[in-house]
This record gives structure tokens, sequence and C-alpha cells, in this order.
């Protein structure tokens, strides 16, 4: 067992595998061999919420600044990328009430600039938003950075020559296939999973760890809690771009806050400080949701109408996995591990890992 | 030639006078200790040298330069680097991570360049690996590499945080209690750590320590405070044979 483990040559091979099968199922998918439109939008959609769910765990469980104002950054991309895709012919019948910004009226950009230019925009409102409100601690940062998130649905909501207020903008174009969003994804998380096992990643994890201790080491607190943000809110902000184009409509109640906490349950699901747990949650939460949709309507067992099932109740049975979640399993999938072979393995063959000793125990 | 001056110092916390006149002048080279009984404003000069607190009255200069008020993060630049009473690792990270990260304050890579892995951040962030290894080589603590911070026992804890001050490339140590919580033959064998330390790292240190064996022992020289007031300094002789410092501490000690 553990000879074959520590072979390099058969994790290579295994990982290898991996990457091929996941290819393969991603070809079938998008060749339309395989699965419908329904899967494929819901597997598109894990993608998405895969990046903004690592971008969320970058800044809540690796630089430990208890951040929910993921929803308004993605606002930011969604509708950066809904602005200045629409083809030029369509904006008029779009903005119908109030004519759009002359200025505006006239740049489409590519979708691809769009995109970053929406990442970009978004880690620019995050470093103006992260100085002041970043010198906030845990609970009153988190209702700092909420406020900000519905600030940013008003602003949309009421600048109606930019975003066409509540109507949202449509007919956004749509990108032909998944490799755009798995792309993106893999792109993002990759470049998320290099800087934090940089040594400015590992800044953000000793103040995680301990603020007084990280600053004491040399560590500008502020330079990095601004920097986690805002790189935090750019893929957040490339997320939502990716979310304008999947559903090729933005209005401004799809960046509503509850939104935020699905991405909180994910990156507790998965372990907050896990990349490898936070994408692995992101698909198993985004596919959860749909399936937990038969809660949502009526439902006759025998004949008789089960009065509990109606619209909304799929969030109760949300808000009662989070708490349980919470309850029992703080640590999540992962807690702050990333995904092995070994991890893997162990579990197969159901070998405990070394358990952690608790806190303090050393004292 | 000192390298630390203390200037006249004085720290209120609304009507709380914790540290009142403070004049000290740490010598170059040497192994200096502030000792006093509880509450006598010993961790709050230590604060006030560091950064985090900036004092009412009075000024810091570390190698002539005035370091009054500055943040923490650029005092350690500048070489004063710390430990605190209550260890502070980051205790869910390794022991070479501890390291690494005390390394960082001296990156020249931006976060682009280090995120890309661009060969000049990848040949910094690998003088900076062997930059540690050979650090922690020197402390034997090579060994606990991969472990985790909090599962080392408390005397390994205790010279990891020494260790991750000194890879600041600190000039100046500041140990707060560096001996708080050992037993005996734990506080012996960091007596003679610190004189190495010292030696081979061609460092001053400036501590605040309640085991009277370990400061008689190791300073150069002691300052006293007791309540916020500097009431005698000297070597270990002058000290223990001084009237008031008896009074207001050893004599206390001795019967305990």
């Amino acid at each position: 067992m553990m000879d074959k483990l520590n072979d390099k040559k058969s994790k290579l091979f295994l990982n290898l595998l991996l990457i091929a099968v996941f290819a393969a199922i991603l070809i079938l998918l998008d060749t339309k061999t395989i699965g419908d439109a329904y899967v494929r939008r819901i597997l598109n959609l894990s993608a998405i919420y895969a990046i903004v769910s690592v971008s969320m765990n970058l800044v809540n469980g690796f630089t430990g600044l208890f951040s929910l104002g993921q929803a308004g950054f993605m606002a930011i991309g969604a509708y950066t990328v809904a602005i200045f895709t629409v083809p030029l012919e369509a904006r008029a019948k779009i903005f119908y009430i109030i004519p759009q910004n002359p200025v505006l009226a006239q740049i489409e950009l590519p979708f691809v600039i769009a995109l970053i230019l929406g990442g970009l925009l978004a880690a620019l409102v995050a470093v103006l938003i992260g100085m002041p409100v970043l010198r906030l601690k845990s609970d009153y940062l988190a209702i700092a950075t909420l406020g900000f998130s519905e600030i940013i649905r008003i602003v949309f909501t009421n600048i109606k020559s930019i975003t066409n207020g509540a109507l949202g903008i449509k007919n956004i174009p749509i990108m032909p296939t998944m490799w755009v969003f798995f792309g993106v994804a893999i792109i993002s998380i990759g470049l998320m999973w290099l800087l934090i096992n940089s040594s400015y990643g590992r800044a953000f994890k000793a103040i995680r760890e301990d603020e007084v201790a990280a600053e004491a080491m040399g560590i500008n607190l502020f330079k990095h809690k601004v920097m986690s943000f805002s790189i935090g809110a750019f893929f957040a902000g490339i997320g939502g771009g990716l979310l304008a184009t999947l559903f090729a409509t933005v209005d401004p109640n799809q960046f509503y806050f509850p939104v935020t906490y699905n991405f909180l349950l994910i990156i507790v699901l998965g372990g907050m400080g896990s990349i490898s747990g936070t994408i692995i949650a992101s698909f198993v939460v985004t596919i959860g949701l749909e399936i937990l949709r038969f809660f949502d309507e009526p439902l006759a067992l025998f004949g008789v109408n089960i009065p509990l099932f109606r619209p909304g109740l799929r969030m109760v049975v949300f808000s009662i996995l989070l708490m349980v979640l919470v309850l029992f399993f703080r640590n999540g999938l992962l807690g702050q591990k990333e995904l092995s072979w070994k991890l893997v393995f162990d579990w197969l063959s159901g070998k405990k890992p070394i358990k952690k000793t608790d806190e303090g125990g050393a004292a | 030639m000192s390298i630390l001056k203390i200037n006249n110092v004085t720290m209120q916390f609304g009507g709380v006078t914790a540290v009142n006149n403070l004049n000290i002048e740490v010598q170059e080279g040497k192994i200096e200790a502030l000792i006093g009984p509880n509450g006598a404003g010993k961790t709050t000069a230590f604060n006030v040298i560091t950064g985090v607190y900036s004092p009412t009255k009075g000024n810091v200069y570390y190698k002539d330069e005035n370091i009054t008020g500055i943040t923490p993060d650029k005092i350690t630049k500048k070489g004063i680097a710390r430990t605190f009473q209550n260890i502070r690792l980051f205790k869910n990270l390794t022991v070479f991570d501890n390291i690494l990260i005390a390394n960082h304050l001296r990156i020249n890579s931006n976060f682009v360049s280090s995120t890309l892995r661009m060969p000049w951040s990848n040949k910094e962030e690998r003088l900076m690996r062997e930059k540690s290894e050979m650090l922690l080589d020197k402390l034997d603590l090579l060994r606990l590499k991969n472990e985790i911070a909090h599962s080392l026992p408390y005397g390994e804890q205790r010279k990891l945080e020494i260790a991750r001050a000194l890879a600041t490339d600190a000039d100046l140590l500041l140990l707060d209690e560096p001996a708080a919580g050992m037993n005996p033959s734990e506080t012996m064998e960091l007596s003679s750590f610190i004189h190495n330390i010292r030696d081979e790292f061609k460092l001053t240190i400036f501590m605040i320590e309640h085991h009277m064996d370990l400061v008689m022992e190791i300073s150069e020289k002691i300052y006293v405070l007791d309540f916020g007031q500097l009431i005698a300094e000297g070597t270990a002789n002058e000290v223990k044979n001084d009237q008031r410092v008896i009074e207001a501490y050893l004599g206390v000690e001795e019967d305990a």
C-alpha cells in the first residue's frame, strides 16, 4: 500500500487519468453526445460558482477576513459584460424607456476584454471600499461588506441610463461552448492556487492565523488585506461576467445579498482554506440545490397533498443543512487540507487520518 | 554604542500611567533585561518600542533614528524583532512556513510576478527557502521542519518563536518572558540558547523576564521597573543589593 502511494509515477498516472476522464466527459457533453442543455447549464453554473467560491475562500478562508460582499463584485463583473457585449443594434430595443448613455451606446467590446474589464472594475471598487472597510474586524467587516453589496445592487437599479434599472439587460451574447466556462474556471482557480502557494499567500495565511504576530513579522496588514480583498473581488467579477453570458440576461435581483450565502455554504462545506474542497463543494451544492427543487413543488403522497411542499421550502431545507454543517462539520470536507491521492486512498481503505491535537493542548 | 534609546517615554491609557518618564539605553551586542513586578509596565514598554502603542510623550530611537509612532511592520523591517509573552506562532502552519513568513518582509517580487512564477521570483523563493533551512539547521529545528507549529512541545514552540524573529534578519531581539512556563532544566537550556544566538547572529537582546535565575545569569545590565517608574539599573549584583528593588520586588520573590 505505502510503496504504491509513494510511487511518483503511479501518482502521475492517476493524475493524467483523472484529467483525461475529465476532458473526455467535457468533450462528450460539449459535443452534445451526452447530457442535455439543462445538465450543461448546471455544470457551467457549477464552474462559475467554483471561481466565485474559491475567490471568496481566498479572502475568508486564507486571509481570515469575514467578507460577504461577493454578490456585489459579481454584479459589477456581470454588468460590465452585459453593457459592453450586447450588439450595438440591439441596444435601443433594450434601453427603451431611458436611452443608454450616449458614450456607452457606441462601445462594443469582445467578450474576453469585457470579462477582464469587469474583473478589473470589481477589483478597483474593492480597493476603494477596502481602504475604509478593511480596518474593521470580523463581524463588523461582514456587515460592512454585506451593506456594500446591497449598495451596489441599489445603485445598479437606479443608474438606468447605464444599467437599464430594474428591467435588466437582455440579449447578452451567449457562449457556444462549455470550454469558455471551464477554461476560465481552470485559469482563474489555477492563478489563485499559485498566489496562495506563493510568499504572498503565506503572508495571507499568517494574517489569518494571528494578525498581531503577522504585523510583528513585518507584514503590512493593510496592504496585504487590500491585496487579498481586491484579488478576490477581481475573480468574483470574472465569475459574474460568466454568469451574464450563461443566463444571457442580467438584472439587479440576481445579485440580491442571499446569493453570497450560497458561496458561504460552499466554502464552509468544502473547508475554509481548501481550494480542492471548495471546487468539490461548488459542484455538490450547485447540483444539490437543483435536486432540492422538488421541495418547492407540490407533493402528493397516496393522494394526500403534503402542505409543506410549496415554493420556499427548498430554502428552508438549505438553511437547515447550513446549520447542521456548522454544528457538526465545522471543518467541512477537507478543512485546511488539499485533496491528494493519499487522502483518497486512506479514506477508501478506511484508514483514519492522523487526528490533530486540540488547540492549546501543549500549554 | 547604544542601539536602542528610550527617551523620556510616558505612556498613558486614559488616566492610568503605565510607563512614566522611562529612559533606557540598550548597548549594542549586549544582553539586557527589564524586570519588575506584575503590572509594572514592562510589556507596555515593549509595545511602545515595537510600535504597537504610540507613546503619550517621549521618543524611541533605534540606531539613532527616531522610530516613535511608526507601525510595527515598519519597525520590524528596520531590524527590531520580538516574541510574545503568550506564544504567538502561526499555529496551524508548519514550522517551515512560520520561518518562511518571517522572510516575506524582505521580498522584492510583487504579487503578480510571484503568482506567475517569474524566474526572478522563483530564484527569490529558492533563496528564501535555503536561508530558512539554514536557520532551522543552526537552531536544531530542521528535524521539525514539516511539523505543525502547535503540535510542538512547549519549549520547542518558544524556540521556534525566537527562530521566527531571527528570520526577519533582526539586529535587536526583544524577548517577552522567554522562560515563562518553562521548568528549570528547560530554563537552563534557554539560557545557553540565548547566549549562543547572540554570539552567532551578532544580536543585541533585550528581554523581559520573571525567572530571576535566568536574568541574573545572562543579563549584562538590568533595568527594574515598578509602577511604570524605573527604580534601578545596573549589573545583576548592583540591582540585587539595591534597597528599593528589594522592597519592590526581590524581597517578595525570595520569600516565595
